[in-house]
């Protein structure tokens, strides 16, 4: 049995070299460039995939970790005819000027959704129990981890707090 | 990053054999030493890769308690349902540090191991005691904002960084260790080391040995605070922190368990501080005494002089919310 990692439902085996990042597995062993490397020091968060479902910064940990499991990039997230409902959002809100940073932050907000369904609290919440009130300063706090030179925040709080509220109806 | 041997343990007796050679570290989350390995302030020629081995449950104990796995996430631990009501100063402090993305992926054994963020400890090419012995500190008389004003060495300055210990400090937790000669339990208040003349160790573990898990006691309920200042508002480090266990009987103090980060090579807890509380009704002046006893012997570097007064400021504060919550 072939060590192998699952990236948007494709099985693709494990790199040689063990000090290969699963960022740089994904960008340049796969050839999914979606996902953008900006400090590689987990700062920046323009490098965020889901694993099994979970948010992580993926230049701070080895593609060598992660035998079997299932990452989602933003390739798997929607199409240019079929975006997802936080793509349609950054587009409808204008969240973002250069674009670098926009797949980590709809990798990130898409898991952020999750979390906020499953009322995990975060440092803004005032409850560490029960519901979560939506609100931009929730947002912001649990997007602190996405950071946009650019500066589009306004927009970009504003396109996943659209998102966000539609999810509570 | 310098090329290594990478092995996955396949069970713990193994990642001890494997990580009691010299050139050889355990990895579990990865997202501190990743980042030292990159920068090449950690240069490992073996890792072992410990997250297969289990140890991730968090668990009820025997006596009312919480076992967190050392392996469970700093997330899984802060949303945990009995951590949110039993130990609301864990979920906070938790909270209060990082990213969501790194606290999904950081352990909870690997936050305890977490170095210093020290900007000489993280550059190769300045002075560190601790990176290099013999190199010199680069902080004592240089960039020091973020540095220790207790506990300090002429050898080291630096912080311990993390949250999370700071708040089981406060809770009275104790640490699971395993090694090669079996297992042992360490209090949390006991984990850490000061610089002293050995900056380069930092906490207890000894050669082979892997934290396993830390247990909670039995929640002892109160008020229960983690005030983190910080320079802004989101994934900042601790100037200074408090971690508080608070509760009232009668209008005095009956419980004051306190920790503190920022300020130490360790979170720093000073008995006396919470002894000089308890059986006394809240006051500003007892609050500036109980600071009294706390920075008797707090020393500035320059840069990081205002902590002194800022710790004063947040104690007071921290007080003075547990007593208006508790009311």
């Amino acid at each position: 049995m072939v060590d192998s990692i699952t990236v948007n439902g494709t099985t693709h085996p494990m790199p040689d070299d063990p000090r290969v990042s699963l960022l740089d597995f994904l960008r340049q062993h796969i050839g999914l460039t979606g996902t953008k490397k900006g400090c590689d020091h987990g700062q920046c968060g323009a490098c965020t995939v889901m694993v099994n479902g979970t948010r992580i910064n993926s230049c701070l940990t080895l593609a060598a970790m992660h035998d079997g499991d299932s990452v989602t990039t933003i390739e798997g997230l929607g199409t240019p005819d079929e975006p997802s409902a936080l793509q349609r959002a950054f587009l409808e809100h204008d969240g973002f000027q250069c674009g670098y940073c926009t797949p980590g932050q709809i990798c990130s907000a898409t898991a952020m959704l999750e979390e906020l369904a499953a009322d995990w609290p975060s440092d803004a919440s005032e409850n560490l129990e029960g519901r979560v009130a939506i609100s931009g300063e929730e947002i912001r706090e649990r997007m602190s981890g996405n950071l946009c030179r650019c500066g589009a925040y306004a927009n970009i709080v504003a396109a996943i707090e659209e998102v966000a509220a539609g999810d509570r109806l | 990053m310098r090329p290594f041997q990478y092995t996955r343990a396949p069970s713990l007796a193994e990642a001890s054999h494997l990580i009691a050679g010299k050139d050889a570290l355990a990895i579990a989350g990865g997202t501190n030493l990743l980042d030292l390995m990159k920068l090449q302030v950690e240069t490992p020629g073996r890792l072992a890769d410990i997250n297969r081995l289990g140890f991730a449950e968090i668990e009820d104990t025997d006596d009312g308690g919480l076992r967190l796995g050392a392996l469970a996430t700093n997330t899984e631990t802060a949303v945990h349902p009995r951590v949110r009501a039993d130990y609301p100063v864990l979920s906070r402090a938790i909270l209060a540090g990082a990213t969501q993305q790194l606290r999904n992926k950081a352990t909870n054994g690997g936050n305890l191991c977490q170095r210093t963020r020290c900007f000489y400890f993280t550059n190769i090419d300045q002075p560190c005691n601790k990176r290099e012995p013999g190199s010199g500190c680069g902080a004592i008389e240089g960039i020091a904002k973020l540095h220790a004003i207790l506990g300090t060495s002429d050898q080291c300055i630096a912080t311990y960084p993390g949250d999370l210990a700071v708040a089981l400090s406060a809770l009275g937790a104790t640490v699971e260790i395993s090694g090669d000669k079996g297992e042992r339990s360490v209090p949390v208040r006991d984990f850490h080391c000061l610089p002293g003349d050995t900056p380069w160790i930092e906490n207890v573990l000894k050669p082979g040995e892997i934290i396993t898990g830390i247990v909670l006691p039995a929640p002892v309920g109160g008020t229960q605070i983690y005030r983190k200042v910080r320079e802004r508002s989101s994934y900042a480090f601790a100037l200074v922190s408090i971690a508080a266990v608070i509760e009232l009987t009668d209008g005095k103090f009956s419980r004051a368990d306190l920790a503190f980060g920022g300020l130490a090579h360790k979170p720093w807890h000073d008995q006396r501080v919470g002894d000089a509380l308890l059986g006394q009704p809240p006051s500003d002046t007892l609050f500036d005494k109980a600071a009294d006893i706390l920075l008797e012997d707090a020393r500035g570097f320059g840069e990081n002089d205002f902590k002194i007064p800022l710790t004063r400021r947040t104690l007071r504060a921290v007080l003075t919310q547990a007593t208006e919550d508790a009311a």
